[in-house]
């Protein structure tokens, strides 16, 4: 039996197929403007049992193509409690919101907190300050680990930070150490939503952004806890949907 | 609720408007109120008809920031544009408006309203020890008898007085009977019907009338209960909201929970249950009605522990398997004393809460139903 989950993000969209809770196969697209078509192409040609569908599209997906759907939150649970069963908390980063969750020991989550107000503390955040300073999105991270020191960055605001970049720019100042300060203002502002959701134990860290090693790196640094991260942490949402399915079936 | 008992509901609310037309042209006075602070047994022991103000609509916000700023909580504003643009015809009947200093965006709003109404402010107390805010709050309710008095030119006698709290003693019992019914499992009703009722009842001039409707209601649901027609199994996840007040028009969050499968079996606000009690009836009204008013258990109250004991009552009583506190944007008081009630509710009720701060617009539905279905798969 082969159970499928698809993540319908804001940014992108991820599927994964597993069979026995072996993953089979893994597929990524950007999400554009048109979600449902996305979302049909990647599935095309993909055979499944049974899929279930998050994210932020899930409702279209419910009514377009006639799946069940979860919520971010609890895929995000399930897909982090399958890689590493000996965590509870969980650090989501995506594209365009950020999650703290807190589960029990059986994986059901207990607390959970969102900011999806604005993109501030997100990938989105990261990408539009990349580019402010030059940087592909791939290699933002490691060009900020190689500054020696950080330049504070005040604004959390996308568009105020990004002039705040701009002057910063204006004065000669080196891209990489405000890179390295917009990456540590990024992980402060997790941590506030993470101390009031879970005190201790590890943490796994998943969505795109944890692909970014200077952001793991601070999240070591600043909260003295286990980050535990996966080979692909943008397909947790997707993998955890795929393991709900297959639960259903079972 | 059956389409004929909607339709009786809409036609009284529509027909209450002419009437209360008629009233004012037959010289009749109109006092309007915005909180549940304000006694309104001395409104209609005056004869004059007790009109309670819009508030709970979005369309009038965006004019209201043209004077107000616009990081204020959303009733404050929807309240002011409405008066600002003249679009709420209780308002424009009303000879004067009672209003309370709960919060510090409501009074000074209150100073900006007076240029369009005359607004008679109480003096809240924020704190109920009767050996401290008794007094000065029983000055302040005997101050709104007098300027009632002017204003209508009746004398209020303690008989006047007493077979008003009688009436709304009465009016509140209904109130509370169609709230009850959620008590019910699985409840025969659902919260955005409660609402609708409690919200176009509110408004009826006539209150004998809103009385006999609900007991229509009531028995109407009683019978759905009885044929076993209830929207929801036993399964259904029973939910209460807390928090601050709602209406139609700032009915989202209840109707999100509604969409994504919950039964909300009630409201923990002043639109909602804490409305619900009996004012005792002897020979001095002014100080029965003075300590019955100082006690709703409004998060303005410091400290406000009779919140946590209406709480603990509703969670009995409603079989609540989870609490949505909801906040309005900028909402301090509420949204600080979210921390202790999530606190208390998950340390002495064992119940998971979840905090929503939003305002009436409808920008933030999709946010608010992640969070909302992500509490219901928690339940």
């Amino acid at each position: 039996m082969r159970a499928a989950g698809i993540d319908i993000g804001s940014r992108s969209i991820e599927l994964v197929v597993i069979e026995d809770s072996k993953v089979i196969e893994e597929r990524q697209a950007d999400t554009g403007f048109d979600p449902m078509a996305v979302a049909g192409d990647l599935i095309s040609g993909v055979s499944y049992d049974h899929i279930v569908a998050t994210g932020y599209g899930r409702n279209l997906f419910e009514i377009a193509l006639d799946g069940k759907t979860v919520t971010e939150i609890k895929a995000h649970a399930r897909g982090a409690q399958f890689l590493f069963p000996d965590a509870d908390t969980v650090l989501d980063i995506g594209g365009q919101d950020s999650k703290v969750i807190k589960m029990n020991g059986q994986g059901q989550v207990i607390k959970f907190e969102m900011n999806d107000r604005c993109a501030a503390g997100t990938g989105k955040f990261l990408e539009i300050m990349a580019r402010s300073l030059g940087f592909g999105i791939d290699d933002f991270g490691i060009e900020a680990l190689k500054a020696a020191r950080e330049l504070s960055i005040n604004s959390m605001c996308t568009v105020f930070a990004e002039s705040e970049v701009t002057s910063l720019l204006a004065r000669g100042k080196d891209r990489r150490e405000i890179a390295r300060g917009l990456h540590s203002s990024v992980v402060r502002r997790a941590l506030s939503m993470l101390k009031r959701v879970s005190a201790e134990g590890a943490i796994v860290f998943s969505g795109g952004v944890a692909n970014n090693p200077c952001m793991v790196r601070f999240l070591e640094q600043m909260t003295q806890r286990d980050i535990r991260v996966s080979d692909q942490p943008q397909m947790a949402g997707a993998l955890g949907a795929a393991l709900i399915a297959q639960d259903i079936m079972r | 609720m059956s389409e004929a008992l909607f339709k009786t509901l809409q036609q009284a609310f529509e027909q209450n408007v002419m009437d209360i037309d008629t009233l004012k042209k037959e010289g009749r006075k109109a006092i309007g109120c915005y909180c549940l602070y304000s006694p309104v047994e001395l409104i209609v022991a005056a004869d004059a008809i007790p009109l309670p103000l819009c508030g709970t609509k979005n369309d009038p916000v965006s004019a209201a920031e043209e004077i107000l700023p616009r990081n204020l909580c959303p009733l404050i504003k929807s309240s002011y544009g409405f008066a600002a643009l003249d679009t709420c015809p209780f308002f424009r009947f009303s000879d004067m408006i009672v209003a309370d200093t709960t919060c510090d965006g409501k009074k000074k709003m209150f100073e900006l309203m007076q240029q369009y109404k005359e607004v008679h402010v109480l003096q809240l107390p924020q704190n109920q020890n009767t050996a401290i805010s008794l007094e000065p709050w029983r000055k302040e309710v005997e101050g709104m008898k007098d300027r009632i008095e002017a204003v209508t030119g009746v004398t209020l006698t303690t008989e006047k007085i007493n077979r008003a709290i009688d009436l709304l003693n009465r009016e509140r019992d209904a109130k509370k009977a169609v709230m009850d019914l959620a008590q019910l499992k699985p409840s025969p009703i659902k919260g955005s019907e409660i609402l609708t009722v409690l919200f176009k009842v509110g408004f009826l001039a006539d209150k004998e009338k809103g009385i006999k409707l609900m007991n229509t209601i009531v028995n109407h649901f009683s019978e759905i209960n009885d044929n076993k027609q209830s929207p929801y199994t036993d399964k259904t996840p029973r939910v209460l909201i807390s928090g601050v007040p709602m209406g139609i028009g700032s009915d989202k969050v209840a109707r999100i929970l509604e969409e994504a499968g919950a039964s909300v079996v009630g409201y923990e606000n002043c639109t909602g249950y804490k409305q619900v009690f009996t004012v005792p009836q002897n020979d001095d009204p002014i100080d029965v009605l003075s300590r019955q008013y100082l006690s709703i258990p409004c998060s303005v109250m410091s400290p406000n522990q009779g919140r946590l004991d209406l709480l603990d009552d509703m969670i009995n009583h409603f079989k609540v398997d989870g609490v949505v506190d909801l906040t309005w944007q900028a909402c301090h008081t509420y949204n600080v004393e979210s921390f202790s009630v999530e606190k208390w509710l998950n340390e002495t009720k064992g119940l998971p809460m979840l905090h929503l701060e939003t305002d009436y617009s409808d920008s933030d539905t999709e946010q608010l139903r992640v969070r909302i279905e992500a509490f219901l798969e928690m339940l």
